[in-house]
């Protein structure tokens, strides 16, 4: 065998990069859109009464979340794995025919899921099941893209040649596993024209659960899609690239460990605080509000062995703003993970649930931690992919506050706002009666709205900087040698 | 063990498998046993409130209304009787929303009328003064897709035994009956008649030339509907 470092393979790994930068701006945008209609309800219809249809808050809500979860975050998750799978097991793309094929038709399958959700959300073909709104036709196309990025994981690891599994492989396996467990049994309905003998549009389906029993099993999904979508991969990433920036030495193996399996086991739990006091069995609430609590344990031992990594060289956050982007985003990662459990307290629950304190909570998470964690992610690839430095270290260190400011604006507008909706809604007078109309405790919260927007605008003036600074990278920045990648990015003025 | 499983794939995921699975196996499962049971009172969705629900859910109403009433006094107060497993039984899917950027919905057929309907839909703030909500012209133009709504009628009675043409006692102590048609035509015809009982409280006189011609605009299902949440 001839002696000399491997060559990896980026072409997928590239794909699944320009998805993540585009689908970011375009599933931050809709939800700008969506933030200043809250704010200023005509805008609505700014696109004409005739286009309202489509311009309209309630069909843009759905295609705002899903772009960013399934569009995004997926993007991102896939162009890490296509990028630090390789690295980790020792093995390049280019040695396996098979796999760089099967790498592709994952990328091309997946635009043309793109296409169909975009389409079939705007016209308002969805089950209304939240991030589960895909009709039947595009959930088999779903699990097949699943089935081909398995195929992958699990093709690349057979001919690894580091025979022990890094931690983030661990994590990209539990997501693998867990998406696919939980969509497949949250998915299942039967398509009514098919039933019918060929009545009605042939795309329509209805759900295998009804009432309470499908309540339950969309938290249990909705919620899980979350720690399997915006948690375990994103942690994933984190255990790669922070320590592949700074330098540093996971500081704890034992303590990845316990995080690890912890949260496998934990997490699943915790669906049922998405249905506390409602007709779901009681039993099955309280051990959704308890494991939610036992959930910060495993949480914060991921950030804590992140930010412990760091030990010792503190100096780096000042000096690079990559590495303040993966400290930022462990910090938002305690902050909401703390957060989490404590609306999951019953009588938290009571008043925050329904409110915008949920939303606030949502959002920096995803603002926060997700998004600031693979932009990091991006950041630190592309130099390596595109053998050019990163075209601005300034213009990330403008993106950062930006952002930063965007996010807590959205999310203390949002505090303030699900906390004086939920008291307000509750709020008795002196006889006894409601103290409040519904609409008086909308029009209390304009302010909170126009300041969440702005937040919202900032956080996407942001992305437009960092889709800049990485097309720049891509195109004309400074070509870079093999020798200065070892650790820190390098980045220009 | 652990350090045996990193350096084994095929187990680790089928170690993962199994403590993810678990949860679902304890907390999921046992409540499928107990299918959800129908309360005295509660009747399948007819061809246009079905339809209605279609266009509840195209239009994602349920992104900023729940259908959930909470066990408080301050939500008892404000609308009704809270929610109770049963009366959610032929829901699919159900639609209890996450979020009440608007009011709840799960009794408003109780305290809306037809008429505050139609004028809210068209313009939401003329009606109820600082209201966020947009307004939907467009349901007073596209027409409901009733044949959809009869297939998902025919399926879930074939394969939920959803009970249609069927005696249902109410709460009054009457008996109450769902008609599901035989064909597809009878499925128009009775959701036209449906439809007229709908118009006639209606002043809009395009969606009352549609209904006379036989055609059903969105609106027309979607008060239906609106109407049978009780």
């Amino acid at each position: 065998m001839e002696n000399r470092p491997l060559e990896y393979d980026y072409t997928v790994a590239k794909m699944f990069m320009l998805t993540t930068v585009l689908l970011g701006i375009v599933g931050m945008l809709v939800g700008v859109i969506l933030a200043w209609e809250m704010a200023f309800p005509a805008v609505n219809t700014i696109a004409g009464s005739g286009l309202a249809e489509y311009t309209n808050f309630s069909r843009l809500r759905p295609l705002h979340t899903d772009a960013v979860i399934f569009g995004f975050t997926l993007s991102g998750i896939w162009a890490t794995w296509y990028y630090v799978g390789q690295r980790v097991l020792k093995v390049s793309m280019a040695e396996s025919k098979f796999l760089m094929f099967l790498g592709k038709l994952h990328f091309a399958l997946y635009l043309l899921v793109v296409v169909a959700v975009v389409g079939s959300l705007l016209m308002g073909i969805t089950t209304s099941k939240e991030y589960a709104e895909f009709e039947w036709p595009i959930d088999i196309a779903v699990v097949l893209v699943w089935v081909i990025w398995g195929m992958s994981i699990f093709g690349l690891i057979g001919i690894r040649r580091e025979k022990s599994l890094y931690i983030s492989i661990w994590y990209y396996i539990a997501t693998f596993l867990g998406i696919a467990m939980l969509y497949l049994f949250n998915n299942m309905e039967i398509p009514t024209y098919f039933a019918s003998g060929g009545i009605g549009s042939w795309y329509h389906s209805v759900s295998m659960y009804s009432g309470t029993n499908d309540a339950l099993v969309q938290w249990w999904y909705g919620h899980n899609a979350v720690a399997f979508g915006f948690t375990v991969p994103i942690v994933a990433m984190i255990y790669y690239f922070l320590p592949k920036e700074s330098g540093q030495a996971v500081y704890s193996y034992k303590l990845s460990l316990l995080a690890f399996w912890g949260l496998m086991f934990v997490y699943l739990w915790a669906g049922g605080h998405h249905l506390l006091f409602s007709t779901v069995p009681d039993w099955m609430q309280t051990m959704g509000s308890v494991f939610s609590v036992v959930l910060i344990l495993p949480s914060w031992g991921s950030a804590i062995n992140m930010l412990l990594t760091m030990k010792g060289e503190w100096q780096q956050v000042a000096s690079s703003p990559l590495i303040k982007f993966m400290i930022l985003a462990s910090t938002f990662y305690m902050f909401s993970t703390l957060e989490g459990p404590i609306q999951a307290i019953k009588s938290v629950n009571a008043l925050a649930h329904f409110t915008d304190w949920i939303v606030g909570h949502v959002h920096d998470g995803v603002l926060g931690w997700v998004a600031f964690m693979i932009m990091a992610a991006l950041f630190h690839m592309a130099p390596r992919v595109f053998k050019r430095e990163i075209y601005s270290k300034s213009l990330m260190n403008t993106q950062f506050w930006i952002q930063t400011l965007g996010v807590v604006l959205y999310f203390t507008s949002m505090w303030i706002a699900g906390i004086t909706q939920g008291m307000m809604w509750r709020a008795h007078d002196e006889f006894g009666n409601l103290a409040y109309s519904f609409i008086d405790t909308v029009a209390v919260l304009h302010p909170y709205f126009t300041i969440r927007a702005v937040g919202g605008t900032l956080y996407l003036v942001g992305m437009f900087l960092f889709a800049f600074n990485m097309y720049k990278t891509m195109t004309s920045s400074r070509r870079v040698e093999e020798s200065e990648l070892q650790n820190a990015s390098p980045m220009g003025a | 063990m652990f350090h045996w499983l990193e350096k084994h794939p095929f187990f680790f995921a089928v170690a993962v498998f199994l403590t993810i699975a678990f949860a679902g196996l304890i907390e999921i499962l046992p409540n499928f046993a107990e299918a959800s049971r129908p309360v005295i009172g509660t009747k399948p969705y007819s061809t246009l409130e079905l339809a209605g629900r279609h266009v509840y859910i195209k239009n994602s109403c349920n992104a900023c209304h729940s259908q959930l009433v909470r066990p408080f006094k301050s939500e008892t107060d404000r609308y009704g009787h809270y929610s109770l497993s049963g009366e959610y039984a032929y829901d699919r899917p159900f639609l209890w929303g996450s979020k009440r950027t608007g009011p709840d919905l799960m009794r408003v057929g109780n305290y809306r009328t037809t008429d505050w309907h139609e004028n809210h839909m068209k313009d939401p703030a003329a009606v109820v003064p600082g209201s966020i909500m947009p307004a939907y012209t467009w349901m007073f133009k596209n027409t409901a897709d009733i044949d959809t709504a009869y297939a998902e009628m025919l399926t879930v009675n074939k394969v939920f035994k959803t009970p249609y043409n069927t005696e249902l006692p109410m709460a009054d102590g009457s008996k109450a009956t769902v008609k599901m048609a035989a064909t597809l035509d009878e499925a128009h015809t009775d959701a036209l008649e449906e439809a007229k009982v709908i118009v006639a409280d209606m002043k809009d006189q395009d969606v009352k030339d549609a209904v006379a011609a036989g055609k059903i605009p969105e609106i027309v299902a979607l008060i239906a509907y609106l109407n049978s949440l009780k």
